[in-house]
């Protein structure tokens, strides 16, 4: 601790920090540009400017910038004295020169940072009366809108874009009075965190396109505190809401998981809600009819207890809120309730439930493996599959930076000098997968190997590491050069994290990865000055994958008895609920499940393949329209919140599941399925602590999802009535949707958009932190559900052989391997349809031209794929992206055979087309 | 926006060009004098540059696969520096010199003579593609202003007859 | 012994000395006898004993600059040495002569430098634009490396040098030593934060040494003929010789070396032969265009780093630029605005935004269209872009002539906008 003088004030501060980020954690007002909470400092914009002053006896001072400044013991400085002052309205006076005067036309009007430095900084009239500098702007793709006009030259769209996310199609041209910010020529930005860039940018320079396009101001939004159900990361989100239409997401803090970034899926993937595809009415045919026929709300009710009036079996789902699945499990009973992932899923899960119990071991938290200093990452294509962790990976490397900058004593902020200092040292970051990634050019080793050599490889590893693990079978010398480096970067790291998931559906690979963190345990117990315990975690394909088998613990069985029952027509209906059952089992399973002729019920929100078979199909909720609880990776349960309310057809699963008299108004709350479940079940008894206890507070104490400014209250409903309308009740949670109630000044537990006088940009989460980049104040954390046991496990027993035969892996892409938001028209216009990679070795053999296609036949039937060959694809492994379309448990089933189909140039030129999309680093050119 | 429309408003127009055996040869001679690839980017440019007059996008693209770069980084090198042209020039760049010692010396009159001679203003080519006129800071030949630097050749001392026999050199020799 | 060790060998009007001729006037033998018998701890010692004060603007004691590398057994092995032949200050003419006039001398003050903070690269930031400097640069360096003074193990030494020649593509901001850095590494010619400095980290995050072409070019002299002979050279308070320019309305423009300390009336009525005839001195830039205007009062003044500056100015790059009485000062003033608002890397935004701004002013100023709240905006971008407002020196240079020409030249300003036209164009 230090202490410092601002303005006569004395503070404790942290020494290793700097004066803007140090008078900022103290609550005081500096305006500021270029530097950013997690980016750090580079000196550019000069709007920080303080006093600051050699001693007590040193009257006159030098204007210093407070970002680029230690908050040394001692210092004395001043915010208000007038050189200072005079100087930030000089600074802001000349970064308006050539701004628009677009404010009301400009979709960060209200929420801009720019604005509010503005009136901070004290500029309100414009002297400069000469001809403004103008651009011209590029189309960016789906995502992303360019208005360069209003560019303050910052540089943080591309210290974000490219230093922070690693991307490299953006970049600052020209130079003084017309640096330029964009692409060298148009074109869709490449990055998976492109949308951070609308909330980086303090002015309207990048902004949210898909957000324009049914644009609101940030005032008359309805906002809930939500969680990302795009992936099992968990990422705190702020969806708003007006009109009843979804119109965004944008990023909430959360300290340990994304932080200030979420991913692109989790920002445009919003719009499903609003889509084509989207269930609105509850659907009935009977019998045999072709034709579904929409019922009332009630009708609906109706029908649906009439067909569950017998022996019901229950399938969940691990992208339905936890409630929902409680619900479901209560209304089916125990023995007729089934997991709604796949039985190699289910296996998996197992495994990875263990490991969150394993002592000596951590399941790191996002913030956590930035902070690792080697990272083995197994398989899993993390961009593409839990993207926030993989820029957190991407951070990680940047360790090795921390300590070099530390030995010349360069303070971490300093963010350019570190870069410069560190060049392309990076910590280790070693990959074992199939195929190259875009974590690529951060790794230290891309190891290309097909599944079971990966899991052959883990098993060297552990041995290397520890002598008691398993040492494999038939190992060769290469593998065992390879494992042993692979063993000493573990061994030397102080904080070795491993990643993988269960994309591939395989328990052994999980296995695996859990005897090669066992074994740095023990080696770390024997051998090692560190005594921490080793990270390792899964990547989760949903949201609620962990919170499924986490459940499934207290009671249910594996997917694959619900089919047989079904097969074998014992059960008076079926309830599937938010689940297509196409993606969880191959074809033939299903199939031969529904020709078992139960009756079948879906909830779900968006029409899809699977749901057209059934006879009652009941539109449910999205995570935007119910409140639910969600369990992430870590295995931390976190509340999302409901931002609106749907159309009255619309119901959460769990409100239709549990209302058992079918002619009551609305199902029990979320919030009492949740605190029985608790009661009932130890091992849950946390949530009961996940929620502010504010249930039943009086409405006036509640906290608004819309804030002070929220206009049109009377008018929204003119063209229907004059009255004012009747705010609805919220009578599950502590939010009120209304614009009254106890203002979340100092309280963020129930917060969703930021809002603090004078800041009314996402910047103002600054005054809701303890400190800057700390936790926020009173926030909620979530609560973490897995205890670790405290007898060590012994290593498990794998039977994996080396193997060189033709093998197949499932690839997942960002946008849209995601059942949900691949139905959002952005993410569409980002997707592609199913397609197949391989290397150019089996190219050759097979005779497969780049772009052509190819028929791949497995023991169940065939498909044809158009095919792209890339540099970075293990030897004997072909790479199926399946689109959602593709029966993928077909393909991972036995042998497969490729074949060229004849190739013809205009489906050559065809899937060009198409792949020039995929910004696929590593293929081949067009002419190989 | 469905994907075929994104694809067709947003595909890459140009594709890189394939780059000369000498200019191969030149960047990788550079190559060697350096640790890092990047590092070599501006030297390539000036490379293709000196072959081809300027840098079109279909070299930037062409020098950005070379150096295994991003060609969007590379062109934010190439569009800070004064001397990498990313527009097409004229068979001959005049360099004219316009900073102080220059200025007190009379350049003005003299870059209003050749705007007249020529028809051209600063950045601009001759219709024929003969002269480009490009103004550049201080040439660090102050005692011998006004002075422009011309086809490799330092032009002193200029005054309108200089100027009038520097042209009329150069239509002889066409 | 000579009195003039950085022109010594030069004589403009023929080709400058090859490594022979180089080494039969007696070049190469301070580094020879520095091989053999110096520690590099001695040559430090011996440079911060000259006195020596860098020549590339800022005057600062080039001992004391190499001091900051680190050394030991837990300093960086690799460290770099550079040349900062960026020379593109405005009325700045003196490097070019070093280097077209005898590129041995630099080659040899660069091993004495490279030899001290014990570099094993050394790289050439030479302007873009000096094509016959580049020519003469290679093979005095291809000469030395034939004769065993560069590469590996030089002369048995166990000490190697490789020197690589980079030629830039024309930014005034590449003379800013951290810019450089970042130009050379292939990046936009951004400046760097300070700290941290080169010293630590530099090129590629190593040790990095940035110097002027003359400063080096001061080295062999000191090392051949020692510290005394150097600080003798000087006439005032400062050690040894240096360039001197004159350019503008003068008889005879040109540069010359002459100690330090010598009257700035000897160089412009003696040298440069007094003002051209018809043309009276209104005042003079001392050292370019980065220089606060001196008077005709202040001739008589010696050219010291210390007595310049007490007199409101810098010395800075020594080449003087004069205003003539034909010349309009706004016009003069607007020119050298226009440069630095050009050259502005664009980074931080006092700089960026706030130098157009004043370029504006002017051209309004000289097109008769300028306004009385005009000067007050310009008055106040003194201060806006002054010293350790902005993120490197560019812009506080910039405001130099600017701030002296208002006060100065008031009168001036004031007539362009009084009677709506320049009282010097006709
Ligand atoms: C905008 C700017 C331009 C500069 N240009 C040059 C230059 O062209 N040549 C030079 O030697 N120093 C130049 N300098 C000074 C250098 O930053 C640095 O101080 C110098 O190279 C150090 O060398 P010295 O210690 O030998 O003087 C410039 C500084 C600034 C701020
Ligand atoms: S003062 Fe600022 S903008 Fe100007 S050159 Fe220096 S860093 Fe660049
Ligand atoms: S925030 Fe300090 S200079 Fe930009």
């Amino acid at each position: 601790m230090a202490k410092i003088s601002v303005d006569g004030i004395e503070y404790d501060v942290n020494p290793e920090n700097n004066l803007l980020q140090e008078c900022l954690s103290q609550g005081l007002d500096l305006p500021y540009f270029c530097w950013h909470p997690c980016m750090g400092s580079v000196g550019a914009c000069r709007q920080c400017a303080v006093k600051q002053y050699r001693n007590e006896e040193d009257k006159k001072g030098t204007i210093v910038m407070a970002c680029m400044t230690p908050a040394s013991d001692g210092s004395i400085i001043s915010i208000n004295d007038q050189q200072a002052t005079d100087f930030r309205s000089h600074v802001i006076e000349s970064l308006m020169i050539s701004h628009p005067h677009d404010c009301p036309v400009c979709e960060e009007g209200g929420e801009c940072h720019l604005q509010d430095m503005t009136q901070m900084s004290g500029h309100n009239y414009r002297r400069y009366d000469f001809k403004k500098v103008t651009h011209r702007n590029q189309n960016l793709g789906p995502f992303i809108g360019h208005e360069m006009n209003r560019c303050i030259a910052c540089y943080r769209c591309v210290r974000f874009y490219n230093d922070y996310a690693g991307g490299e199609d953006l970049a600052a041209l020209g130079s003084h009075h017309h640096v330029y910010f964009g692409r060298h020529e148009e074109g869709v930005l490449e990055n998976e965190f492109s949308g951070n860039l609308a909330e980086v940018c303090p002015t309207g320079v990048f902004t949210d396109k898909t957000f324009s396009a049914h644009y609101t101001r940030k005032w008359d939004l309805q906002t809930a505190p939500s969680i990302c159900a795009g992936c099992g990361v968990g990422c705190n989100t702020a969806p708003g809401e007006r009109y009843g239409t979804l119109r965004r997401v944008v990023n909430r803090y959360h300290h340990d998981i994304n932080g200030y970034f979420i991913c692109d899926r989790g920002r445009f993937g919003y719009d499903a809600n609003s889509s084509k595809q989207r269930v609105g009415k509850a659907l009935y045919r009977h019998g045999q009819e072709a034709e579904f026929k929409p019922l009332s709300s009630l009708e609906a009710k109706r029908q649906f207890a009439a067909m569950t009036g017998g022996d019901v079996i229950g399938i969940g789902s691990p992208r339905a809120t936890l409630e929902s699945n409680i619900a479901l499990r209560d209304r089916v009973g125990v023995e007729n309730f089934y997991a709604g992932f796949s039985d190699a899923q289910f296996d998996c899960l197992q495994e990875v439930l263990k490991s969150l119990r394993e002592p000596g071991l951590y399941c790191p938290d996002v913030r956590q493996i930035e902070r690792s200093d080697c990272v083995l990452v197994v398989n899993e294509d993390i961009t593409n599959t839990s993207a926030r962790l993989a820029l957190a990976i991407r951070q990680a490397g940047r360790n090795a930076a921390t300590d070099l900058a530390n030995e010349a004593r360069i303070p971490l902020w300093q963010d350019a000098a570190v870069r410069e200092l560190a060049q392309n040292t990076r910590s280790p970051l070693i990959i074992v997968s199939p195929q190259g990634s875009r974590l690529d050019d951060v790794a230290s080793a891309t190891h290309l190997l097909q599944l079971d050599n990966q899991i052959h490889l883990l098993q060297a590893v552990a041995h290397a590491i520890d002598p008691d693990a398993l040492k494999p079978t038939a190992s060769n010398e290469v593998d065992e050069a390879l494992s042993s480096s692979i063993a000493a970067q573990l061994c030397q790291a102080k904080n070795p994290c491993l990643v993988s998931g269960i994309s591939a559906e395989s328990p052994a690979l999980v296995k695996a990865c859990v005897n090669v963190a066992k074994a740095l345990r023990a080696y770390r117990k024997h051998n090692s000055a560190e005594q921490n315990p080793v990270a390792l975690c899964f990547a989760m394909p949903e949201a609620n994958s962990l919170g499924m088998a986490l459940l499934l613990e207290t009671g249910g069985k594996p997917l694959r008895a619900a089919l047989q029952r079904l097969a074998s027509g014992s059960a008076d209906a079926a309830i599937v609920m938010e689940n297509d059952l196409s993606l969880r089992t191959s074809q033939t399973a299903l199939a031969e499940a529904m020709a078992g002729g139960v009756p079948l019920i879906v909830m779900d929100q968006l029409h899809n393949r699977f749901n057209e078979q059934a006879q009652l199909l009941l539109p449910s909720s999205s995570v935007f329209e119910q409140h639910g609880t969600w369990i992430n990776y870590e295995g931390r349960a976190q509340s999302s919140y409901q931002v609106f309310r749907p159309s009255e057809d619309i119901l959460a699963s769990y409100e239709r599941l549990s209302a058992l008299d079918p002619m009551q108004e609305c199902g029990v709350s979320s919030e009492l399925i949740m605190q029985e479940f608790a009661r009932a079940n130890d091992a849950f008894s946390a949530l009961t602590q996940l929620r502010p206890p504010r249930v039943g507070i009086s409405a006036s104490l509640k906290s608004p999802r819309q804030s002070h400014r929220f206009s049109g209250r009377t008018a929204m409903h003119a063209q229907d009535h004059v009255h004012e309308s009747q705010q609805e009740q919220d009578r599950a949670s502590a939010l009120a949707f209304s614009m009254e109630g106890v203002m979340l000044q100092k309280d963020s537990s129930l917060m969703a958009s930021p809002w603090s006088p004078a800041w009314n940009s996402n910047q103002s989460i600054s005054k809701f932190q303890q400190e800057i980049n700390g936790e926020l104040q009173q926030g909620s954390k979530g609560e973490l559900l897995c205890v670790r046991q405290s007898t060590e496990t012994a290593y498990d027993a794998i039977s994996a052989k080396r193997d060189e035969k033709l093998t197949c892996f499932i690839i997942s892409q960002l946008f849209g391997s995601d059942e949900i938001s691949a139905n959002a028209p952005a993410i569409q216009a980002r997707s592609l349809g199913p397609y197949a990679c391989i290397g150019q070795e089996l190219a050759l053999a097979c005779g497969i031209r780049q772009h052509g296609l190819v028929d791949i036949t497995t023991q169940t039937g065939r498909v044809q794929l158009p095919v792209i060959i890339r540099r970075q694809i293990a030897p004997n492994c072909i790479g199926i992206y399946p689109a959602n379309e593709v029966d993928k448990y077909a393909l991972l089933l036995g042998e497969i055979t490729l074949q060229a189909v004849p190739d013809e140039d205009s489906h050559i030129a065809s899937s060009r087309a198409m792949f020039d999309h995929l910004l696929i680093k590593d293929a081949l050119a067009r002419e190989a | 926006m469905t994907n075929s429309q994104l694809i067709a408003s947003t595909a890459p127009r140009v594709q890189a060009r394939t780059l000369t055996e000498q200019e191969v040869h030149d960047i990788e001679h550079e190559l060697t004098l350096y640790p890092d690839k990047r590092a070599v980017g501006l030297e390539a440019l000036k490379i293709v540059q000196k072959h081809q007059g300027w840098v079109s996008d279909e070299s930037l693209l062409a020098v950005a696969n070379f150096l295994e770069m991003s060609a969007h980084e590379l062109d934010g090198v190439a569009t800070f520096f004064n001397l990498i042209f990313r527009q097409p020039v004229g068979r001959k760049v005049m360099l004219f010199c316009n900073s102080v010692s220059c200025y007190i010396m009379g350049c003005e009159q003299i870059k209003a003579h050749i705007s007249e001679r020529l028809g051209i203003d600063y950045g601009e080519t001759t219709a024929d593609g003969q002269f480009t006129l490009i103004p550049v800071p201080c040439l660090g030949d102050c005692d011998r202003a006004p002075v422009m630097l011309m086809d490799g050749e330092q032009q002193r001392n200029l005054s309108i007859e200089k100027i009038n026999e520097i042209l009329a050199e150069s239509a002889e020799r066409e | 012994m000579t009195d003039t060790p950085l022109t010594k060998n030069i004589d403009m009007k023929r080709e400058p000395f090859d490594f022979g001729l180089y080494r039969h006037a007696g070049g190469y033998d301070g580094v020879l006898r520095m091989l053999k018998e110096m520690a590099p701890a001695d040559v430090l010692e011996t440079v911060k004993n000259s006195g020596l004060k860098g020549r590339g603007g800022a005057g600062f004691p080039t001992g004391l600059k190499w001091s900051f590398v680190p050394t030991g057994e837990n300093a960086p092995k690799t460290k770099y040495l550079v040349v900062n032949a960026d020379e593109m200050e405005p009325g700045t003419f003196k490097d070019r002569l070093l280097m077209e006039g005898d590129p041995h001398l630099l080659i040899e003050g660069m091993l004495i430098a490279a030899y001290t903070i014990q570099a094993n690269t050394a790289y050439i930031f030479l302007r873009g634009e000096y094509l016959r400097a580049e020519t003469l640069l290679r093979t005095a360096i291809g000469q030395a490396k034939e004769q065993g003074l560069l590469g590996k193990n030089i002369q048995g030494s166990g000490f190697d040098l490789e020197i690589i020649l980079h030629t830039s593509a024309g930014r005034y901001i590449c003379g800013e030593e951290t810019a450089l850095l970042n130009a050379l590494e292939g990046k936009r010619a951004n400046p760097r934060a300070k700290p941290p400095f080169p010293q630590v980290s530099g090129l590629w995050g190593k040790p990095t040494i940035v110097n002027n072409v003359e400063t080096l070019c001061n080295l062999p002299g000191i090392i051949r003929y020692g510290t005394q002979w150097y600080k003798d050279l000087g006439k005032g308070e400062d050690a040894g010789t240096k360039l001197f320019g004159v350019s503008g309305r003068v008889k005879h423009p040109g540069c010359w070396e002459l100690p330090l300390g010598t009257p700035i009336r000897e160089l412009v009525d003696g040298l440069a032969g007094g003002m051209s005839d018809g043309y009276q001195l209104r005042a003079f830039l001392p050292g370019g265009g980065s220089t606060d205007f001196l008077l005709p009062e202040h001739l008589d003044l010696t050219l010291d780093y210390d007595v310049i500056g007490k007199a409101g100015s810098r010395l800075a790059t020594g080449t003087m630029i004069i205003l003539d009485d034909h010349t309009c000062p706004v016009g003069m003033v607007g020119n050298l605005m226009r440069f630095f608002s050009h050259e502005s890397c664009g980074w931080c935004t006092p700089c960026r935004d706030g130098l157009p701004w004043v370029d504006s002013i002017f051209r309004r100023l000289e097109s008769g269209q300028g306004q009385e709240s005009d000067l007050q905006i310009l008055t106040e971008h003194l201060e806006y872009l002054g010293p350790g407002r902005t993120f490197c020196a560019l812009a506080p240079g910039a405001m130099a002539p600017l701030g002296s020409a208002l006060k100065h030249f008031r009168d001036d300003f004031e007539a362009h906008i009084r009677t709506g036209a320049c009282p010097w164009q006709k």
